[in-house]
């Protein structure tokens, strides 16, 4: 049995849960009560985090409006009111026939890390989530993209944290998602550009993570799209799957 | 009203300003020098404009936008009056901006702007501290440059917007070290209070205490190590702040 964190809901403290595992269902947990976002601190997405986004980009990354490869880790906030929970529906655009699925492993952390070499960095871990960073497509990442990444729902996260200790090795991890069941992408952490460690040390030097706030380690390229009606999972080894289905917009979340 | 949050001998504080003195929710009266001060209400999602002010925009040869350009600030970026604000050693260009902040009051969504100012708490002062040796062209500006521990000082006061009658008319100034630097007035806004409110609230659900930083006019001066700045704007009063050394922090 693998130790996790959730909050069941009706229930603001997270606690405890128990996962097992078996070759039919995948990891579960030992509660059947319905859970809520693990999650309350701030969210920080990491773009261009996967060699393959990079590769991509390729001689672009050296023309307008970019001009040079980037140096310092680019980090972007997914806020409040972007979280949702495993299971609970992904309001859809009005303005779009489409939303991008960004399949990101989640660190999450147990104590302020301000300033910390990549071997300190890993006494900092909590745990970690699935968190699928939703936005609606958008051509380039010269500006922020709030009005495409921070809409209501937008950051589905869960459905619980594994913890550090019982988690795989967060830099060998393999990434699945599935849209209606289909597998759509599958991607490892084998190809981030900063490993786990490396990404918390060079952002701590500028950026202090609080007790509860989330790193995403980056999405990889050629993110799947998802339409209206779709339901959408992301699975990682070892931590589980995160499934939400996309709903019109008015009847989406606070 | 002009409410703030402190912390008294230990303990945290909501407090009004009670002339030159704060009176605490018991009614005890506390020297404003006896204090140190948070940032007015704990920031819910906090929002940024880039390039909202003509005349900055053109200071920094850019055309003001079409439309908003507005990023994000996480937890770790506030400070309190009188806070102190980290420069590292190796930066050449850091510079103050001093910006109306407006604190949201209750949740809403597709605000119309003629409407919007029903969602407004009050109002306060940040400095918005860019650091522009760390800019690079992804998100521009990335949280490198405006995310940074310590870079946002907020405050003194959540200034209740019945306070003030016209945001769109209020004069903003800065100094460093008793010399004026930065000069301008709300009514400069590209994009005005009303139409940020409208215009963020159209893709996302607005909350109580999140902020909206509006931009910051002509006048950019950069500081250093030691600079006495404050951030100033009419009816608002005065935000202390100084910069010291990142050699303290290693």
């Amino acid at each position: 049995m693998a130790k996790a964190y959730g909050r069941i809901q009706g229930n603001a403290q997270v606690q405890n849960l128990w996962l097992q595992s078996s070759s039919y269902t995948g990891i579960f947990a030992t509660t059947t009560a319905p859970l809520d976002c693990p999650v309350e601190g701030c969210v920080y997405g990491t773009a261009l985090n996967y060699q393959g986004e990079l590769a991509k980009l390729g001689p672009k990354l050296h023309e307008k409006p970019y001009l040079a490869p980037p140096k310092a880790p680019i980090l972007y906030i997914k806020p409040k009111n972007t979280l949702i929970a495993h299971e609970t529906p992904i309001p859809f655009p009005e303005d779009s026939n489409y939303l991008e699925v960004g399949a990101a492993l989640g660190i999450v952390f147990k104590e302020q890390v301000t300033n910390v070499s990549p071997s300190e960095a890993w006494e900092k871990i909590l745990g970690f989530t699935i968190v699928n960073d939703l936005c609606v497509p958008h051509d380039n990442i010269h500006r922020p993209a709030v009005k495409y990444n921070a809409r209501d729902g937008y950051c589905p996260i869960g459905p619980w944290i594994v913890d550090r200790d019982d988690a795989p090795n967060p830099d060998s991890v393999a990434i699945r998602v599935y849209v209606n069941d289909e597998l759509q992408q599958t991607s490892n952490t084998k190809q981030l550009v900063r490993n786990v460690r490396q990404l918390i040390s060079d952002v701590s030097t500028f950026l202090s993570f609080n007790p509860g706030d989330v790193l995403l380690v980056g999405t990889p390229e050629n993110r799947p799209l998802i339409q209206h009606g779709d339901t959408v999972s992301i699975e990682i080894e070892g931590i589980g799957m995160l499934t939400n289905t996309t709903a019109v917009s008015k009847e989406g979340v606070q | 009203m002009k409410r703030a949050r402190i912390v008294v001998d230990g303990a945290i504080h909501e407090a009004v300003e009670y002339g030159e003195q704060l009176q605490l929710l018991n009614g005890r009266l506390v020297a404003k020098s006896d204090v140190q001060w948070l940032p007015p209400v704990v920031p819910g999602t906090v929002f940024a404009l880039g390039l909202n002010y003509a005349d900055h925009a053109k200071e920094l040869s850019f055309q003001a936008p079409e439309e908003p350009l507005v990023f994000l600030k996480g937890p770790n970026t506030f400070v309190g009056h009188h806070g102190k604000t980290v420069r590292p050693d190796e930066a050449k260009h850091m510079h103050y901006e001093c910006e109306l902040a407006v604190i949201i009051g209750k949740q809403g969504k597709n605000i119309p702007r003629s409407e919007a100012f029903d969602y407004v708490a009050g109002y306060t002062i940040a400095n918005d501290y860019a650091i522009r040796d760390y800019l690079e062209n992804y998100y521009r500006p990335n949280l490198r440059v405006k995310s940074r521990d310590t870079c946002t000082p907020i405050g003194p006061y959540l200034v209740d917007a019945s306070d003030i009658p016209d945001p769109m008319n209020l004069t903003l100034k800065t100094t460093v070290n008793g010399t004026v630097t930065q000069t301008g007035t709300t009514e400069d806004m590209v994009f005005s209070v009303p139409v940020l409110i409208e215009y963020l609230s159209s893709f996302m659900t607005l909350n109580k205490n999140d902020i909206i930083l509006t931009g910051t006019p002509e006048g950019l001066a950069k500081v250093y190590e030691g600079d006495q700045v404050i951030t100033e704007i009419e009816g608002l009063g005065q935000l202390h702040n100084t910069i010291i050394s990142d050699r303290l922090e290693r």
